[in-house]
């Protein structure tokens, strides 16, 4: 019997087992939506069944930081709200990314001013930013597909 | 009856009798808090600082028509000096408290207001035109604006841009 026979008989695949772990974790992603703005609207239509968030394996919203593995911060966050935000992102399991969705949690957008937070990598660590005032629903798709690029080229490994 | 326009007529008083005024005007058919908020004329010079402005509505509640409206004008400086109109209006009272919050004028019955937007650990008044624009209080995160222990997001390679 040939070596790569007894190896991997037929019927069987080699791989690595981050490049599994990978595969696994791209296409379960378990969102916890944290949601405070008017980008909310956009990524309901995003997660309707128009655009249908679930074929890529996201249409799970949590609404328990501790059931979630991937944060998506949609809409402006205030000074006021930051502690909070730090703490659900605290509370989540690793692995876990985080997306920002919109340029308001990308940067603060045009709200420079007393109370909003100059972008939210300020306070918790960004996986994936997505621009937009809002972003159309085919940005977001396109920012999730990346997160599963990164997700798959991680191994979902939690970050150092 | 003159036609009611948006604005309604003015009427400046004297800050110590705005809660005798109010009630007057409330007696005389305003029944309707419209808004309360306030000006801060510093960059005009003017004293008192600060114009606290009352808007009533006169409202018919038979058919829904407005009926006129007024609007009083009563110039604060920093001290205390308005009542609380929280017994003519319930709803002054977060009013009030936005009025404190965003400008820092209190109300002599009202000693230990408390802010209505902000965070207790804000310092100062945001809307006041002396507080500086760039002036940042975040609770959280270096004050710096630097970032939080953000992961290198540039090592994907997005196939997608044909890298």
């Amino acid at each position: 019997m040939p070596l790569e026979e007894t190896v991997a008989p037929a019927g069987t695949m080699t791989t690595q087992i981050d490049a599994a772990l990978g595969w696994a974790r791209k296409y379960s992603i378990f969102q916890y939506p944290f949601v405070t703005a008017c980008c909310g609207m956009e990524f309901m239509s995003t997660a309707a069944s128009h655009y249908d968030l679930d074929r890529f394996g996201a249409g799970f919203p949590r609404f328990s930081p501790r059931q979630a593995d991937c944060l998506m911060v949609v809409g402006t966050i205030s000074h006021k709200i930051a502690p909070v935000l730090r703490r659900i992102y605290d509370q989540m399991p690793e692995p876990k990314w985080v997306i920002a969705f919109g340029v308001c949690t990308c940067t603060g957008g045009f709200y420079n001013n007393y109370s909003t937070v100059q972008g939210i990598d300020t306070i918790v660590p960004v996986d994936l930013y997505i621009p937009g005032c809002p972003p159309r629903p085919e940005t977001v798709l396109q920012g999730l597909v990346l997160l599963q690029e990164k997700i798959q080229k991680t191994g979902g490994r939690a970050r150092p | 009856m003159s036609a009611p326009s948006a604005q309604g007529e003015r009427r400046e008083i004297a800050a110590a009798r705005n809660h005798e005024e109010l009630a007057a005007l409330k007696a005389e058919g305003y029944g309707v808090l419209v808004d309360l908020t306030c000006v801060d004329y510093l960059p005009q010079g003017k004293s008192p600082r600060f114009d606290v402005i009352y808007r009533l509505m006169k409202f018919d509640a038979a058919d829904g028509r407005d009926l006129g409206r007024v609007e009083v004008h009563c110039a604060v400086g920093e001290e205390p000096v308005l009542r609380s109109a929280r017994d003519l209006w319930p709803v002054a009272d977060w009013l009030e408290r936005e009025v404190w919050d965003m400008y820092g004028v209190g109300f002599v019955d009202r000693p230990d207001i408390k802010r209505l937007l902000m965070y207790e650990e804000f310092v100062g008044h945001a809307l006041r035109k002396d507080y500086p624009i760039g002036k940042r209080q975040p609770l959280i995160g270096p004050k710096s604006g630097d970032k939080a222990n953000s992961p290198s997001f540039n090592i994907l390679k997005p196939t997608i841009t044909g890298e």
